[in-house]
C-alpha cells in the first residue's frame, strides 16, 4: 500500500515537473507546478509531516503559486518564443541531464542502504504541537530572525510597486 | 476491518447523496427567500409550489449545447471546472455532523474522517478553490472573463488573511486542530461556545470569519468576480450547460462548508444551547409541531387556495416529524443532528438575507476594507485572546 | 514484494526534481518560469529534509523545510515585484532581453 502510494505520487510529482521545464506558456508551468506541490504534501503525509503537508499546500499551492498565476495574467505573459539555442546545448543537455541524475541515484542508493524503511505511522512526531514546540523553544531566535525578513520583504514589495511619485 | 469499509462506504454515499440534494435545494430556498423579501411569490410553476423546480433545472442544464469556443486554451479551460467543484466538494470529508453513534452494533462517528489537522485541512483546500475561478477566468481567452478571475484571485489571497486570523483566535482557546475535538471541548451549553466562551469571546472573530466568508464564496456585497453590470458574468461568462452549472454548485457548496466551519468553530457544532436536563431535547419536537400547526393553518385558509392541497400535506408532515423526535431511540442521534442543521442553516439563511439586503461594493473599497480594517482588527484580536489564553494557564 | 518504501527511493525522488529544476532555471528564458524552476528546487530540498527528519526520528527537518518555505514565500514577493517592475520599464519578460543597466 505505502508502496502503491509513493509510486503513484513520484510519478505524478516527476511528470508534472518535467512539464514544468517543456511547457513554454508561463501559466502550463505554473499548473503543473501546484500538481508537483500538491503530490509532494501526500509524501509528506506519507513521512508523519501532517503539519508540513497542510503548510505546503497552503503557503506553497495556495499563496504562493496563486500570486504567480495572478502576476502571470496580469501581465498577460505570452508563450516564450523558441530561438537561439547554441548547438552543443541541444545536443548535449539531455544525455548529460540523464548522465547526472544517474550518478546522483547511484550515490544516493550507496550512501543510503535499504535500511530505513519508510511506512505509513513509522514517525509520528510531525503534528502541529511538537513543530509549535519546537519552534518557541528550540528554534525561537531563526523564528524571530524569519519575522523581521517577512518585514523587510513586504517593505520591499511596496517599495518596488508603488507609483513614483513626483 | 471488513466492516469498517463498509461502513465507511454507506457513510459516504448518504453524506455525497444529502449533500448533492441540498446543493439543488438550497438554490431553490435561496430564490424563494429573496422572492419574498422582494414580495413577491418566486418558483411557483413546477410541481406543488414549485417544489420541483430544482429538477427542472437540471434538466434543462443538462439537455444544453456544451460549448467549448475554438479560441479557448483546452486543457485548462476544461479543468478549471472540474477543480472548482473537487475543492469544493472534498472539504466535507471532515466537518462532523454528530457524536458517536451505535448502528446495529457498530460504533461510528457521524463523519467521514477526522484528521488531526482537520481545521488546516478545510483551509488548505479552500485556498486551492481559487484555482477553479483564476483558471477559467484566464483560458476563456475574453477580457470579462480574465477581468473577473483577476479581481477573484486578488480578492480571495487578500481575505484568506483575516480568515485564518479569525480562525487561529478559537483554536487557541479549544486548543487543538481536530475538528471533532473542538466541538467536544464545547460541550455543556451556550455559554461554553467558543462565541461567548473563555477569557475573551470571540465575538469579534466570529464576525470577521462571516464577513471573510462572504469575499470567499463570491457572495453579494463581494461578488465582484461576476459582477453582472461590468464584467457580464466575470468568470464563467464562456461557460454553458454543466461547465456553467458545476461553477455554480461549488459556489453553494462552498457556502455550506463555510457555514458548517462557522457552527464548529464558534457555535458549539451538534451541542444544544442548553443541557438536555433543562429540557432542551423537546425543542426540536416543540419547532416542528409549531411548524405543523402553523402549514395546517395557512392550508385551510380559504385567502390561499392554490396551496390547498400542498400546505395540509407538509403540515401532517412537519406533525410526524415531530412525534419521530419524541422517539426515544432515534433521539440519541437525531437531536444533535437537528442541532447542527439548525445552526448551520441559520448561517446560510444570513447569506441570503445578506443577498437580499446589500449592494455591491466598489473595488478599491473591497481592497481597502479588508487591509486596512479587517486585517488589523483580526490581529488584535488574535494578539488579545493569546494574551489573555496565556495569562490563565 | 516490498511492504515499505526504502528511503533512498524518497532521496533519489528528491534529486531527480533538483536536477529538473537546475534544468529549468538554465534553459529556459521566461523570467517567470526561471522564478519557478528555483521554487521546485526549494521543494525537492524540502522533501529531501522531511525524509531526513524521518530518517533521525527528530522534528528538526520539518522546521528546516518550514523556514525554507517562509523564506520562499517572502522569495516570491520581492521577486514578482521586480518581475513587475522589469516589465513597467522594459516590456519585455525574456531574461536575455534584460542585459544593460539602464534603458
Amino acid at each position: 500500500m505505502d508502496v502503491i502510494l509513493f509510486l503513484v505520487f513520484a510519478i505524478i510529482a516527476v511528470v508534472c515537473a518535467i512539464n514544468v521545464v517543456v511547457q513554454t506558456h508561463p501559466i502550463s508551468s505554473a499548473v503543473s507546478l501546484v500538481g508537483v506541490m500538491a503530490s509532494l504534501a501526500v509524501l509528506y503525509l506519507l513521512l508523519g509531516a501532517e503539519f508540513l503537508a497542510a503548510a505546503q499546500v497552503i503557503v506553497y499551492a495556495g499563496a504562493i503559486m496563486v500570486l504567480f498565476v495572478f502576476v502571470i495574467m496580469l501581465l498577460n505573459a505570452g508563450a516564450e518564443a523558441k530561438k537561439g539555442r547554441s548547438f552543443t546545448a541541444q545536443l548535449l543537455g539531455l544525455p548529460l541531464l540523464v548522465a547526472f541524475l544517474g550518478l546522483m541515484a547511484y550515490f544516493v542508493q550507496r550512501l543510503f542502504p535499504q535500511s530505513t524503511m519508510v511506512h505509513f505511522g513509522g514517525f509520528r512526531g510531525g503534528g502541529a504541537a511538537e513543530i509549535g514546540h519546537a519552534l518557541f523553544t528550540t528554534f525561537l531566535l531563526p523564528f524571530e530572525v524569519t519575522s523581521i525578513l517577512i518585514l523587510v520583504a513586504i517593505l520591499g514589495a511596496i517599495v518596488l510597486a508603488r507609483k513614483e511619485m513626483d | 476491518m471488513d466492516s469498517f469499509i463498509v461502513i465507511s462506504l454507506i457513510k459516504e454515499v448518504v453524506v455525497f447523496g444529502v449533500l448533492l440534494t441540498t446543493l439543488a435545494y438550497l438554490q431553490w430556498v435561496e430564490r424563494k427567500v429573496i422572492a419574498h423579501i422582494q414580495v413577491r411569490p418566486g418558483p411557483y410553476r413546477v410541481g406543488p409550489h414549485g417544489l420541483l423546480q430544482p429538477v427542472a433545472d437540471i434538466i434543462k442544464l443538462l439537455t444544453k449545447e456544451d460549448l467549448v469556443p475554438p479560441y479557448v486554451n483546452k486543457p485548462l479551460y476544461l479543468l478549471a471546472p472540474f477543480l472548482a467543484m473537487t475543492m469544493a466538494l472534498l472539504s466535507i470529508s471532515v466537518i462532523p455532523f454528530g457524536p458517536q453513534i451505535q448502528v446495529a452494533g457498530y460504533q461510528t462517528y457521524m463523519q467521514l474522517t477526522d484528521l488531526n489537522i482537520g481545521v488546516l485541512f478545510v483551509l488548505a483546500v479552500s485556498s486551492m478553490g481559487v484555482y477553479g475561478i483564476a483558471l477559467a477566468g484566464w483560458s476563456s481567452n475574453n477580457k470579462y472573463a480574465l477581468l473577473g478571475g483577476l479581481r477573484s484571485s486578488a480578492q480571495m489571497i487578500s481575505y484568506e488573511l483575516p480568515m485564518s486570523l479569525a480562525i487561529a483566535a478559537p483554536l487557541l482557546i479549544s486548543n487543538t486542530l481536530s475538528l471533532r475535538g473542538l466541538v467536544e471541548k464545547q460541550a455543556g451549553g451556550i455559554w461554553n461556545w467558543n462565541v461567548l466562551h473563555g477569557p475573551f469571546p470571540q465575538i469579534v472573530s466570529f464576525i470577521i470569519f462571516l464577513i471573510a466568508a462572504f469575499a470567499e464564496t463570491n457572495r453579494i456585497p463581494f461578488d465582484l468576480p461576476e459582477a453582472e453590470n461590468e464584467l457580464v458574468a466575470g468568470f464563467h461568462t464562456e461557460y454553458s450547460s454543466m461547465k456553467f452549472a458545476s461553477f455554480f454548485m461549488s459556489e453553494y457548496a462552498n457556502m455550506i462548508t463555510v457555514s458548517c466551519m462557522a457552527t464548529l468553530l464558534f457555535l458549539g457544532g451538534w451541542v444544544a444551547p442548553w443541557p438536555a436536563e433543562y429540557g432542551s431535547s423537546y425543542v426540536p419536537a416543540a419547532i416542528f409541531l409549531l411548524a405543523g400547526l402553523v402549514a395546517l393553518y395557512h392550508g385551510f385558509h380559504p385567502a390561499r387556495r392554490r396551496d390547498g392541497y400542498t400546505l395540509p400535506v407538509f403540515g401532517v408532515l412537519f406533525l410526524i416529524a415531530a412525534a419521530v423526535f419524541l422517539l426515544p431511540m432515534v433521539q440519541s442521534w437525531l437531536i444533535p443532528l437537528f442541532w447542527f442543521c439548525a445552526k448551520t442553516g441559520g448561517i446560510l439563511f444570513g447569506f441570503m438575507w445578506i443577498r437580499g439586503t446589500l449592494p455591491r461594493f466598489r473595488y478599491d473599497q473591497l481592497m481597502g476594507f479588508t487591509w486596512k480594517f479587517l486585517f488589523p482588527v483580526a490581529m488584535l484580536n488574535l494578539l488579545v485572546t493569546g494574551f489573555l489564553v496565556a495569562l490563565r494557564s | 514484494m516490498l511492504t515499505a518504501v526504502p528511503i533512498s527511493w524518497f532521496l533519489t525522488l528528491s534529486a531527480v526534481l533538483f536536477a529538473l529544476g537546475v534544468a529549468g532555471f538554465v534553459f529556459r528564458r521566461n523570467i517567470i518560469t526561471v522564478f519557478m524552476s528555483i521554487e521546485l528546487m526549494l521543494n525537492a530540498v524540502n522533501l529531501s529534509f522531511v525524509t531526513f527528519s524521518y530518517h533521525q526520528k527528530q522534528v528538526n527537518g520539518h522546521l528546516y523545510a518550514f523556514f525554507v518555505m517562509v523564506v520562499a514565500a517572502a522569495e516570491a514577493a520581492v521577486g514578482l515585484a521586480i518581475i513587475l517592475t522589469i516589465f513597467k520599464n522594459r516590456s519585455t519578460l525574456n531574461i536575455d532581453d534584460v542585459d544593460s543597466m539602464k534603458n
